[in-house]
């Protein structure tokens, strides 16, 4: 074993334990602070795995991001300190049932399944790359996707501030 | 990383998936149901890039669907949380069980 797949396992066994934290405690911003844990750990495996710029995205957006704006609402919406009510027993077993049903049977899909690895000559995966083909206009490039996901962007801002702009009463 | 098999990552992403659905099917708090959304996109992002790294190395599609994906799930948690503030305005709670006026 080297130190390579060691260093796999203890970074997957970090993602999944801070994620079973994240949707297990009680304390509503210590689940935020295990998905900020469990976010970063999968910035780790994009390391691993070479992609140092999704590792960066995923640093920025997620952790610099979404997980402030979810601590911000926390603080917006309820008392931090407070212990969620816990959900009622009969759920927690079926959820469990669910969940292990679902994984098994995905487990036994994935384990027979033969890949085979490619044996082209990879491509770097440089950001000189990554801009140039996901703005070309050519067959392989996404430059649609880019305009649809920049409009998207656009619409989910202004729909943001619409919905929770406060409604002012009627002036006279 | 090539003597990692890719049926390794292929189940940490799964495990991610469905410890994410399992937080979805208890809590009823509405921030811990998006955190819970967070977890299963991240584990779909995990399998994207996993893929193009060990059977298309020579592509850079894997890649591009993941820059999409954190894209789309910035701008839904931004969108859910002023839905989740709004909400909170008008029922002083976030509990998906008080709000339940347009269940049926």
């Amino acid at each position: 074993m080297s130190a390579s797949s060691v260093i796999f396992y203890v970074i997957s066994g970090f993602i999944l334990a801070t994620a079973l934290l994240a949707v297990t405690t009680k304390k509503i911003f210590r689940s935020a602070i295990w998905l900020l844990f469990s976010l970063i750990g999968v910035a780790g495996l994009y390391f691993w795995m070479q992609m140092e710029f999704i590792a960066a995205v995923q640093i920025i957006v997620y952790v610099g991001g979404i997980v402030v704006l979810i601590i911000f609402s926390i603080f917006l919406t309820q008392q931090s300190g407070n212990e969620m009510q816990k959900p009622s027993g009969i759920r927690t077993i079926f959820s469990i049932l669910a969940v292990c049903i679902g994984f098994t049977l995905t487990y036994l899909l994935i384990r027979p399944y033969i890949f085979t690895p490619s044996s082209n000559t990879p491509m770097e995966v440089s950001v000189k790359n990554i801009g140039s083909q996901m703005l070309s206009t050519t067959e392989h490039g996404y430059v649609l996707p880019f305009e649809v996901v920049s409009i998207l962007l656009l619409a989910a801002m202004i729909g943001c501030i619409v919905i929770a702009m406060k409604i002012k009463p009627e002036e006279k | 990383m090539s003597e990692i098999p890719l049926s390794h990552i292929l189940l940490v992403s799964t495990a991610l998936f469905f410890i994410g659905m399992y937080g979805l099917f208890t809590r009823r708090n509405m921030i811990t149901m998006l955190m819970s959304v967070e977890l299963i996109l991240n584990s779909v992002n995990i399998n994207f890039i996993a893929f193009n790294k060990y059977l298309y190395p020579d592509k850079l599609d894997g890649v591009f669907f993941t820059v999409f994906i954190i894209t789309i799930a910035a701008a839904e948690a931004a969108v859910a949380i002023a839905i989740i503030i709004n909400l909170y305005r008008s029922h002083q709670s976030i509990d998906v069980e008080d709000a339940g006026e347009m269940k049926f």
